[in-house]
């Protein structure tokens, strides 16, 4: 348990990206076996950084760029896998893997179980979502509910640098093909980090904020977005269970049906569309386990149902944001209808993020 | 083409052997197939047997090879266990795949079989990913990767070409072209037929056989692989064949019309399984054919003993 200001022995305040690049050059050097390619992973911009110096320490045989044929190059990272490499592959936007879809849904989700447990597949899928500066209709999205639906991918969608490390190397260690959701926005953001490789297990939820009032689900960057609106519902006196489920496959349904059973009020923010979404799983489980139990309160939030636009003015309606995530859950609360949140408090919580603990 | 080395009487029984195996396996499960014993759509190599057999024959134990949904013949001709296959086929727990996979995706890493791939094209990209590991390995194996002229449609095909020219994969592409997918002739699928000059364009050899000759198979395939050992990257075979059965199923449907029964009376005539079985001296080749016959019967008393998964086994394999 630690906080930016009291840093346990080999902790550090790090940014996201700085994680993601210390955890895989971390498992680069534990096994031969681990490799990182895709297009751009070996230019002087590497990602956003997130693969810098990789090809320094490794050389080219284990950090190379590619054509950019994403299709054959994900089966390339599955036939690799099943020789016992651990192929990390790298998507600078999670929009490039409609391209990847038929090796993943239908060789890499599916070996394991078609070839009756003979062969695995042990590889990440790095992707990255943009947000902002334009980014628009094919930059922008979070796909994960596609991924979800299909047994044999995990899914993980971590929100701070400490859950970014411990689960790249759990995927990386994980014997399964894992889809690995960054958010770009979240890259600076900096948070207590251990220097030593650690694991975050998958199917564990994380406890972002203890309360009593209402439990908020917050995926991937929207767990943020979460954190800063739960700040601004302390003004109305409304405390939140705050959850960010890390892994969505495995998806840790204990902890959020535990929190709703307290609760009775459920509020799940996607960093996606709200239909057959991410949002609507978790919403539907909890009214299966919990629904006929008494009064239970169930709303999901997401991006609007329309494509992403570019232009700030549109954008700025496009997604759930800490003023509008607060209004609803303070609505779903039974708060008094035209409540807005304190201007000032609303503008310093955009500086907010999750420093633990962990 | 005609060296004594290729015909010598080791290797003619050894590709016999093969050969015989694989169309008698086929036309045991296409015997079978009406009784409904079999669990699986079956996609049959009847007639395209040479070049499988062929190409496998110069491959080594720790080789690899790669199949697509019909691959019977690449499974069997890469020593894939016939006892496994047609449990596979029964659905039975002592399949290959443990009644998971069936027909379509036939595998024995074992013997170096990777899992053959029911989506056209998509075993291509997954065969370079194992070569680029067994690159990596050092060990001068290499990798052989089927599909069909269909699969020269998919554009992971060529993807996987580029890349693996670029890397100088040890990985063979072998394009089994019986001339249709499905239903549908090359003529109305590509402008152009000439796939192998296509190939050649991503800077690999890159060769055509149209006679459907074992031997000039086993001959081309030789040099390349010898080269690719030695790290001289991969390269292109397109070997012409004909599929002599329905595309699915056990039976001949010349009368549906789409393709007339004399093109494959050509190929008939070329039948490379009755050729060998006349090039070896009568007493060993009867021999051959016991022992086929008893190992074909083995496999398919195998396949009926072997029990269906319990119920349980539904959720296992789900994740490693």
């Amino acid at each position: 348990m630690s906080s930016p200001d009291t840093l346990s022995a080999g902790m550090r305040s790090l940014r996201y990206v700085d994680a993601l690049r210390e955890a895989v050059a971390q498992e680069m050097r534990r096994d031969p076996d681990v490799f990182c390619f895709g297009l751009d992973v070996d230019d002087h911009r590497a990602i956003q950084g997130s693969t810098q110096g990789l090809l320094d320490e490794f050389g080219p045989d284990r950090c190379f760029t590619t054509p950019l044929s994403e299709d054959a190059m994900t089966g390339v990272a599955i036939g690799a896998a099943m020789a016992g490499m651990r192929p990390i592959h790298v998507h600078i936007r999670m929009d490039f893997l409609m391209l990847c879809m038929n090796q993943l849904v239908n060789m890499a989700a599916k070996a394991h179980y078609m070839y009756g447990g003979s062969v695995k597949v042990p590889m990440v899928v790095r992707s990255m979502i943009g947000k902002s500066w334009g980014q628009g209709a094919q930059h922008s999205q979070g796909l994960h509910a596609m991924f979800m639906h299909v047994p044999g991918l995990k899914v993980v969608a971590p929100s701070n640098a400490y859950d970014a490390k411990g689960c790249m190397i759990a995927a990386i260690r994980d014997d399964n093909p894992v889809i690995f959701m960054e958010h770009r926005l979240l890259y600076p953001i900096e948070a207590p980090v251990p220097e030593e490789p650690f694991m975050v297990p998958f199917g564990r939820a994380r406890h972002m904020r203890r309360g009593d009032d209402i439990t908020i689900v917050g995926i991937s960057n929207m767990a943020v977005e979460c954190l800063r609106a739960a700040s601004l519902l302390e003004e109305v006196g409304l405390s939140v269970d705050l959850i960010d489920p890390v892994s969505l496959v495995p998806l840790d349904m204990e902890t959020i049906v535990a929190s709703v059973a307290r609760t009775r009020r459920l509020l799940v923010v996607d960093n996606a569309w709200v239909s057959a979404g991410a949002g609507a799983e978790i919403a539907a489980q909890v009214a299966e386990q919990l629904g006929g139990g008494g009064p239970l309160a169930i709303r999901r939030m997401g991006f609007a149902p329309t494509t992403c636009p570019t232009t700030p003015a549109l954008e700025a309606h496009f997604y759930p944001n800490p003023l509008t995530i607060a209004k609803a859950a303070h609505a779903l609360a039974g708060g008094a209808g035209g409540w807005e949140p304190d201007p000032e408090r609303a503008r310093l919580a955009y500086q907010q993020a999750f420093k633990g603990p962990f | 083409m005609d060296s004594p080395a290729l015909k010598s009487p080791e290797t003619l029984v050894r590709l016999y052997r093969s050969l015989y195996l694989v169309r008698r396996v086929e036309e045991r499960v296409a015997e079978i197939y009406p009784t409904d014993r079999i669990k699986s759509p079956v996609h049959l190599s009847i007639g395209q047997e040479a070049i499988a057999v062929g190409i496998c024959d110069l491959l080594r134990a720790d080789d690899i090879v790669s199949g697509t949904y019909r691959g019977h013949a690449t499974y069997l001709a890469k020593g894939g266990d016939p006892k496994a296959m047609l449990a596979e086929m029964f659905g039975k727990v002592g399949g290959c795949a443990r009644g998971k996979g069936g027909s379509m995706h036939l595998v024995g890493l074992e013997q170096g079989i990777l899992g053959c791939s029911a989506v056209v094209g998509t075993n291509v990209p997954v065969a370079a990913g194992y070569a680029l590991a067994l690159k990596r390995r050092g060990r001068g194996q290499v990798a052989a990767v089927f599909y069909g002229d269909g699969a020269s449609e998919e554009g992971c095909v060529y993807e996987t070409l580029n890349f693996a020219a670029l890397h100088k994969l040890p990985i063979l592409f072998i394009c089994e072209n019986n001339f249709f997918a499905i239903h549908e002739p090359l003529h109305r699928r590509w402008a152009a037929d000439q796939l192998t000059e296509r190939v050649a364009t991503f800077g690999m050899p890159a060769r055509r056989i149209t006679s459907g000759d074992i031997f000039e198979i086993r001959d081309a395939a030789s040099g390349l692989i010898d080269a690719m050992r030695d790290g001289g990257g991969p390269a292109f075979l397109e070997c012409h064949t004909y599929r002599w059965r329905e595309h699915v199923g056990p039976a001949e449907d010349y009368a549906a019309g789409y393709r007339a029964r004399t093109d494959m009376e050509e190929w008939e005539r070329r039948d490379q399984v009755a050729r060998l079985a006349a090039m070896l001296p009568e007493a060993e080749r009867r021999q051959i054919e016991a022992e086929i016959e008893a190992e074909v019967e083995a496999a398919v008393a195998y396949a009926e003993a072997s029990p269906f998964p319990a119920a349980e086994e539904l959720h296992a394999h789900v994740f490693a």
